[in-house]
């Protein structure tokens, strides 16, 4: 007796489940050939449509060439580096909840992110790592699109593009060096932009734009922040989509050797 | 009033007598009869198509737009001239490829007197707003046919494979990040200079080269020129070959910098001690932080 109420109930939640999948809330939801939907089946058509039919779209054609997912000619090394961007956005989002831009308040701040804030170090050591992986593998992107040759016509300007965002890279990842304000931090920053004074003529005024001050103070603490989490965040995502867009404009992943 | 199979007929007829291809006289004369139906069903549209086709087509764009801008643009001139010849000659099959690459150009010209002899007959042709589906260049009617490439759907081949690499990379970075922490020293302070004190790592290249070169050599014009030179790359290196063994001298410069700026990173990394003077780290220890 007890099993078939058990069955009963079993299916009067499977019909449940069935309205729902089936109901308006899910098909306004999911697009025609969602893999979400009721009844997806594997068909060429579906297999167009999950990318066709969605945000991917802005990424991804439907198809592309064979021989451009093969991981040895790509090494993944755009989209991982694409990635470590994502990741770094979200663990540095949580960072910024604990962490005040001010002289007076950042040191205590650090500390707590390492004793009491709940995850705190862990997400300072996957942010702190994930950026240095990140210049890694930008840097190691561009060796491999040259190697390939993929930077020659007509994908020219996808590498300029592509300069340029390993040099947003260096810089987001020298601004953040600055912030956790320790001697390691400081010093590091310093010696970093010792090295700018020595420009020819405006030497002395780009160290001090840069620095908001003759030396580093609590003006370069809350500048170099605000450079870090919004400025140029918001500069790399534009190129970040230009790139992404001209790598499709130019005929996707280039050529086999 | 002409029934829409009427106006079929008719704007076929004069299709052919035109000497258009088949195929196009079919399609036009498709177009028309459905026109002519929409128009028989909706006898409320009030009938604006005794106005001069140009005028009421503004979303055309410029090949349907007006017979006399077509005078001034160049390719629509051109293009005008093609039908004409196709007539004279009545070409049949062969002459399908260059008429059909013609139409969008000669429309104002053959199409639009048809389209208003029907309107005029039907008497109730809405006037529609053309939109724009598509840009095809002019090669690209001739050019049908694409090389033979061996393509696979991005999902799910693409994007497995994606979601792969990145949970291995995730996976390393959090199992990396619970084993070693961050570093965390001393709270700053500016009257006490760590010896030796060094850039990030990504900079130990540049401040090894100011062992070597003046400040303003190593801090500006070296990483200057290196920066234009990669702006400038695409465009120094004409040879177009992606091949290896065909780009010899540009992999062998390539690799030449990148080696020399990795073993000038790696001795300012761990071949640096107190005074950044040169220290083996096996005897004098390692004075560097991530």
């Amino acid at each position: 007796m007890a099993k078939a109420t058990g069955q009963s109930t079993r299916q009067k939640l499977a019909e449940k489940v069935d309205q729902l999948h089936n109901g308006q809330l899910m098909r306004s939801i999911f697009r025609p050939g969602s893999m979400f939907r009721r009844g997806y089946a594997d068909s060429p058509r579906n297999r167009a449509y999950v990318v066709m039919n969605s945000l991917l779209y802005h990424l991804h054609p439907v198809k592309v060439k064979r021989h451009g997912i093969k991981l040895s000619y790509t090494l993944c090394l755009g989209g991982l580096s694409f990635f470590l961007f994502i990741l770094l956005t979200i663990t540095g989002i949580y960072l910024m909840f604990f962490y005040r831009p001010s002289v007076g308040e950042v040191y205590t701040d650090m500390q707590n992110l390492h004793t009491t804030v709940s995850f705190g170090l862990l997400m300072r050591n996957l942010h702190r790592w994930g950026a240095h992986l990140m210049v890694i593998s930008v840097f190691l992107h561009m060796a491999r699109v040259f190697y390939t040759g993929a930077y020659k016509p007509p994908r020219e300007f996808n590498w300029i593009v592509g300069v340029i965002l390993l040099l947003l890279t260096l810089l987001l990842a020298f601004t953040g060096y600055l912030l956790p304000w320790d001697q390691l931090a400081v010093w590091a920053v310093t010696v970093g932009t010792e090295m700018m004074k020595n420009s020819p003529v405006i030497g002395d005024q780009v160290q001090f734009a840069l620095l908001g001050g003759p030396v580093i103070g609590p003006e370069t603490l809350l500048r170099w922040y605000t450079l870090h989490v919004l400025f140029l965040p918001f500069i790399i995502v534009i190129f970040i989509s230009i790139h992404f867009w001209r790598v499709r404009k130019d005929g996707g992943v280039s050529g086999p050797l | 009033m002409a029934t829409p199979d009427e106006v079929f007929e008719q704007v076929l007829a004069e299709e052919t007598a035109k000497g258009s291809s088949p195929a196009v006289a079919q399609a036009r004369a498709k177009a028309a009869r459905v026109r002519a139906q929409r128009g028989s069903k909706n006898p409320s549209v009030p009938d604006k198509s005794t106005a001069p086709a140009p005028a009421r087509n503004p979303d055309a764009g410029g090949s349907a737009a007006a017979p006399a801008a077509q005078a001034e643009s160049k390719p629509a001139a051109q293009a005008q001239s093609k039908p004409a010849a196709a007539a004279t000659q009545a070409k049949p099959a062969a002459a399908a490829k260059p008429a059909a690459a013609a139409k969008p150009a000669a429309k104002p010209a053959s199409g639009a007197p048809a389209k208003r002899a029907v309107g005029n007959g039907s008497g109730a042709v809405p006037e529609r707003v053309q939109r724009l589906l598509a840009v095809v260049k002019p090669e690209a009617i001739q050019k049908v046919e694409r090389q033979p490439m061996d393509r696979v759907n991005v999902w799910p081949h693409l994007m497995a494979a994606e979601m792969v690499a990145l949970l291995v990379v995730l996976a390393t970075v959090t199992i990396f990040s619970i084993a070693v922490d961050a570093p965390l020293r001393e709270l700053s302070n500016f009257n006490q200079t760590p010896n030796p004190s060094k850039a990030p790592w990504y900079f130990l290249g540049l401040q090894e080269l100011l062992r070597y070169f003046h400040p303003q050599v190593a801090g500006v014009t070296i990483p200057t020129v290196i920066i234009i030179a990669l702006f400038a790359a695409p465009y120094i290196d004409r040879n177009p070959s992606t091949s290896p063994d065909t780009r010899k001298f540009a992999i062998v410069l390539f690799s030449f910098f990148m080696l020399t700026f990795a073993v000038l990173t790696i001795i300012g990394m761990f071949f640096r001690g107190p005074g950044f003077n040169f220290v083996f780290p096996w005897e004098g220890g390692i004075f560097f932080e991530l």
